[in-house]
């Protein structure tokens, strides 16, 4: 979606506020907020992935959020979602009853076959980011759409999160790694020689004539 | 080359400016960014985490030891220090360093540094004529396995926003002044490939064991706001 969290590109964020010795968290419950994260994702119970709950807030406050205040909210929202939690049971901090036994859906649709999916591009390609924006979370930033580049590398193959991240398909395809000339992205502001690379899905790629 | 719109605007309005009120509250957003970039916790919110973690145990869908081991995981076993190590490995090996170009996965588990997730190691090489600098511009995305939990800055609005179309000024503000010709490569993490930067080995770091060159890589090196500096004159 066209929210605030892609923000490539944007002005007037204000000077990088560089924190020296910065610990690893600034207090205890973001370890535990990160961690329990981390563990109730590796059960393969989430149905959603992570960002789309962040993606979602209202933008003031996600700029105000720090970032494992984002984790927090995500948290919550992937347990209610993927019936693992209710928010009463959020709200209280205790089990309303016995827990749900829900099938593991990521873990499950991995066990399906899949088509081995066959690259479109080769390195060395000319190809456009399409003009596309989905209301749902997508991996393409909006400074990229409709412009040129150059595949340098294919990565392999990778779930697309446009749909894996609300269990709605893994749709593995090819992501390539494209590279943009500063210049295509920005204009005339950007140093001729310098560049943007990008891990861009198959999906979101067409041939570079295809447009005009 | 570039300036920025409010320097634009105190230049040919001062007037507006002031009237504007944005010279006057420069330095007050400067400090609000800055709190709002990891605030305080509350103690609301270490409440709430509490409680969750007590319903998560309750459901089995944590336990308290696994839990424990992870965050003690996060705060002293990953870090910047094994990545540096890799860095001075490829600055002393060739044939290692070919092999990290290659293959920056393998190169990391033969040291040691196996990756726990689906992730992919990519290292950048970074020579007198290119410089690599990496981002997330969407989110966070961050070598977490090689090189730990990402600093504030890396993703906070500002870097985030500014790497891409500016890297020079935010290369800048980190001390990092390029020659014009240097061609720079911004690397936006959008999808399982995480970025480190292979950095220039400095000059003077000659007589240095690889433990001594591993002490001079930094963290904001590997991500490739600043370069290596020499070592300090009389160390090693």
């Amino acid at each position: 979606m066209n929210g605030i969290h892609d923000m490539g590109g944007m002005e007037d964020m204000g000077p990088i506020n560089y924190e020296k010795n910065e610990p690893v968290f600034h207090a205890p419950w973001e370890g535990r907020v990160l961690s329990m994260a981390k563990m109730v994702e590796k059960t393969g119970k989430f149905r959603l992935g992570l960002r789309p709950p962040w993606e979602d807030l209202p933008a003031l406050q996600y700029l105000q959020s720090s970032y494992y205040e984002l984790w927090l909210t995500s948290l919550i929202e992937r347990l209610v979602a993927s019936d693992l939690a209710t928010r009463a049971e959020i709200a209280s901090g205790r089990a309303a009853g016995k827990p749900v036994a829900t099938e593991p859906v990521s873990a499950a649709a991995q066990l399906k076959p899949e088509v081995p999916a066959e690259p479109r591009f080769r390195p060395g390609e000319q190809v456009r980011a399409r003009n596309m924006h989905p209301v749902t979370h997508t991996r393409l930033p909006r400074y990229a759409r409709g412009k040129s580049g150059t595949i340098v590398r294919d990565n392999g193959v990778s779930a697309l999160p446009d749909t894996h991240d609300y269990s709605l398909g893994r749709n593995p395809q090819h992501v390539y790694s494209v590279r943009f000339s500063a210049r295509e992205l920005w204009g005339d502001r950007a140093a001729a020689q310098d560049s943007v690379y990008l891990d861009l899905w198959d999906n979101y790629l067409e041939p570079a004539q295809a447009c005009r | 080359m570039t300036t920025n719109r409010r320097d634009f605007l105190s230049g040919v309005l001062p007037a507006a400016v002031t009237v504007a009120g944005v010279k006057a509250s420069h330095a007050d957003d400067h400090r609000h960014q800055h709190e709002h970039d990891h605030q305080d916790a509350p103690s609301d919110v270490a409440l709430r985490v509490k409680s969750l973690e007590s319903l998560l145990i309750e459901k089995g869908l944590v336990d308290r030891a696994s839990l424990d081991a992870l965050v003690d995981k996060y705060e002293h076993k990953v870090g910047p220090r094994n990545g540096a190590r890799v860095i001075a490995r490829a600055w002393v090996d060739p044939a290692y360093k070919q092999r990290l170009l290659a293959d920056g996965t393998a190169a990391f588990a033969e040291l040691g540094y196996p990756l726990e997730r689906a992730a992919h190691i990519r290292a950048l090489e970074s020579t007198s004529a290119v410089h690599n600098v990496v981002v997330c511009t969407l989110c966070s995305c961050y070598p977490w396995d090689v090189i730990g939990l990402p600093p504030t800055w890396y993703k906070s609005a500002a870097y985030r926003s500014r790497v891409v179309i500016d890297p020079r000024s935010v290369l800048r503000e980190f001390g990092t002044e390029l020659a014009d010709s240097v061609e720079v490569r911004v690397w936006d993490s959008t999808a399982d490939e995480r970025y480190v930067v292979l950095p220039e080995r400095p000059a003077g770091s000659e007589n240095l064991s690889e433990s001594g060159l591993a002490e001079l890589v930094t963290r904001d090196a590997m991500i490739g706001v600043t370069k290596v500096a020499p070592p300090a004159q009389g160390g090693g």
